[in-house]
């Protein structure tokens, strides 16, 4: 275990330079000169220097992706163009921000998927498999955007139940510890203020979730399908197990394994999707620290912001790689 | 048992006078796998329905000056978020622009990114996918390589990256969509040619001198068009959403062009005012990636052998 831990470790840091190599890439591949684009047309010759000269881009190209390099090993995100400040610093609350409205969104897709998956194929055929599958097929096709804006006509306009903005009521911020703001009211044992800021989470938790949900629910009913005909469940079956017992014990733990590879591809989806759900919502997350970047130019923030976003991609997908050996000890690598 | 033997006798005695032109295939009853493929998804409801949808929207995105009188840039400013009615089908939007003249233009321009963004990925993703699998070594380690970098990053924000560098417009997003997908093509392929690779057909081939490009456009590529298919009515779907996606942040069509991510986005401050507004172009999304789903999975199903019952 250890052994295939080390190596799967070695493995990413090719991955892992490739990905520097293309976030660095953003800024040198803009057509034009970039300190000229990020300006805009007509900006005087001696701000483009002064960019220029701040940004390193007078250097050799591998001069400055050697500094590039070696910040990003020291921590060093760059410097926002439009805030001044430190990178590192500022994305921290929006990584918080999206972490939580991912790790809510995920539970949500878990949840309901698996479980909608198992009853489908229990109840085979049946009118809730067959429901819960149009369900899964219209989830899959649905643009979060429209989903996010449906939600916020719906459930915050029309009926008022919940909020359609923010992470929390804006006029009584929370004194932040850790930046997710579930752990934090509860820390402050403030349980109204919990309360506050769950119901922030429901509707982009669902926009953000619905798609995962959809393709773990079906791939759970297939999963589950194939294993419920094997002969270790008929011994099961044999020695009197209920049904319950039945999948919830023993088929439910080897149909694990391809839910969770989706699982792990689908928690990509979500931290791409957050850009779209978070801009919507207003929530205050990384995606939403990018996407505003983006209007404003400021080419350090898109690739600190892609870069980390990547990273965590790449880190769940190890950390999922390695659960699968843990659940099915009969995968060799 | 008996009933075959009576029936290919009867068969037999049927058949026109032999013909040595005849190919050896019509003689025995031999199945083409794409026939076979064919009449499995004529059986499979969902995949009709798919085509159907998607058959709609091509017809209205063919013949959308007929069915109205509108310009997708029309602007009547007295009739803003005029509600659906018989002048405006289904409303129209915040500028009086009647919304399924917009619709029906912007089938156009989603079937068209869909379409563009698919098909490049599709080639070079397979001729890259071809070079790292049948020559493995360090091309393959190159390819699979950058393949991997590339799928390190959700696709929606590697894209968002590719337009943050070129600058949003509607060809800049196809262009953002279609390098996505490259690797998705890639790595399917080349798991393919590596495994058609060892096949002893091939092998045969070789042997009797053939260049390993007729090897690979005689051999490989006809043996792994059916997966190919598949992956590409999916990602059919998947462009058409990115597409949208890019649109509803301002990265891909800008305006006038009526595309229904850009419609979407539109309509956001109108969402109590006028709902219409964004039903319309949310649910034509939708639509057009269910259909493209439906029929991909009926593929699917179709061309797999293994899925025969």
């Amino acid at each position: 275990m250890f052994a295939y831990v080390m190596r799967r470790l070695l493995m990413l840091i090719p991955v892992l330079f490739g990905m520097t190599l293309i976030t660095f890439s953003i800024v040198h591949l803009i057509p034009g000169n970039p300190a000229k684009v990020i300006l805009g047309e007509g900006a005087p010759a001696q701000a483009i220097a002064d960019l220029e000269e701040r940004m390193g881009l007078n250097e050799p190209l591998y001069v400055q992706y050697g500094n590039y390099i070696m910040g990003l090993l020291q921590g060093d995100l760059g410097t926002s163009l439009k805030s001044k400040g430190e990178i590192a610093q500022e994305i921290w609350p929006h990584l918080a921000a999206t972490m939580e409205l991912t790790f809510f969104a995920m539970l949500f897709a878990v949840i309901i998927g698996v479980n909608a998956g198992i009853i489908s194929a229990w109840k085979q055929n049946s009118w809730f498999d067959f429901l819960a599958m149009v369900f899964a097929l219209i989830g899959v096709s649905m643009p979060v955007f429209w989903l996010a804006l449906m939600e916020q006509w719906i459930f915050a306009q029309e009926l008022g139940w919940l909020p359609a903005y923010g992470r929390q009521d804006s006029r009584d911020p929370i004194a932040e510890i850790t930046g997710f703001y579930v752990l934090d009211s509860l820390i402050h044992l403030d349980f109204e203020r919990t309360i506050t800021i769950l119901k922030h989470l429901v509707l982009p938790s669902i926009a953000l979730g619905t798609i995962p949900m959809a393709i773990i629910a079906r791939m759970t009913r297939s999963s589950m399908l194939e294993v419920m005909k094997s002969d270790y469940i008929r011994t099961v079956r044999a020695k009197g197990g209920g049904q319950f017992l039945v999948i919830y014990k023993h088929a439910l733990k080897n149909a694990t394994i391809p839910v969770l590879t989706v699982i792990g591809l689908q928690t990509g989806v979500l931290l791409g999707g957050a850009i779209l759900t978070e801009t919507i919502f207003s929530w205050p997350g990384i995606g939403r620290y990018v996407y505003e970047a983006i209007s404003f130019r400021d080419y350090p923030v898109i690739q600190s912001g892609i870069l980390v976003i990547a990273f965590m991609f790449v880190i769940i997908n190890l950390i999922v790689d390695i659960l699968y050996k843990k659940i099915d000890p009969r995968i060799k690598y | 048992m008996k009933l075959e033997e009576t029936n290919n006798q009867f068969q037999e005695q049927n058949l026109p006078p032999h013909d040595d032109n005849v190919m050896d295939e019509e003689e025995t009853e031999a199945v083409s796998p794409w026939r076979d493929g064919w009449k499995q998804l004529r059986k499979n409801r969902l995949a009709i329905i798919g085509f159907a949808i998607i058959l709609f929207f091509i017809l209205v995105a063919i013949f959308a000056p007929l069915f109205t009188s509108y310009s997708y840039d029309q602007q009547n400013l007295a009739d803003r978020l005029h509600p659906p009615s018989k002048e405006y089908l289904l409303g129209a939007d915040h500028l009086g622009r009647d919304i399924f003249t917009r619709i029906a233009y912007g089938a156009r321009v989603s079937l068209q990114v869909g379409f563009f963004a698919v098909t490049g990925a599709l080639v070079f993703g397979s001729l890259l996918g071809i070079l790292a699998g049948y020559f493995g070594r360090w091309i393959d380690m190159l390819i699979s390589r950058i393949f991997d970098i590339m799928l390190a990053f959700p696709s929606i924000l590697l894209a968002i990256a590719i337009v943050a560098i070129l600058g949003p417009s509607l060809e800049n997003a196809l262009l953002a969509i279609a390098v996505v997908n490259i690797p998705i093509f890639g790595r399917l392929v080349r798991s393919r040619v590596i495994s058609l690779r060892e096949e002893e057909f091939i092998m045969a081939a070789k042997a009797q001198g053939m260049k390993s490009g007729r090897v690979i456009l005689h051999h490989i590529l006809p043996n792994s068009v059916a997966p190919i298919i598949v992956q590409a009515t999916l990602s059919f779907g998947t462009a058409i959403l990115e597409a949208a996606a890019l649109g509803f942040l301002g990265l891909g069509a800008q305006p006038p062009t009526p595309e229904w991510g850009q419609m979407l986005a539109d309509s956001r401050e109108f969402i109590q005012l006028a709902p219409w507004t964004m039903l319309a172009p949310g649910l034509s999304i939708m639509l057009v990636v269910l259909g493209f789903n439906l029929i991909g999975d009926g593929l699917r199903d179709a061309l797999d052998p293994r899925m025969k019952n």
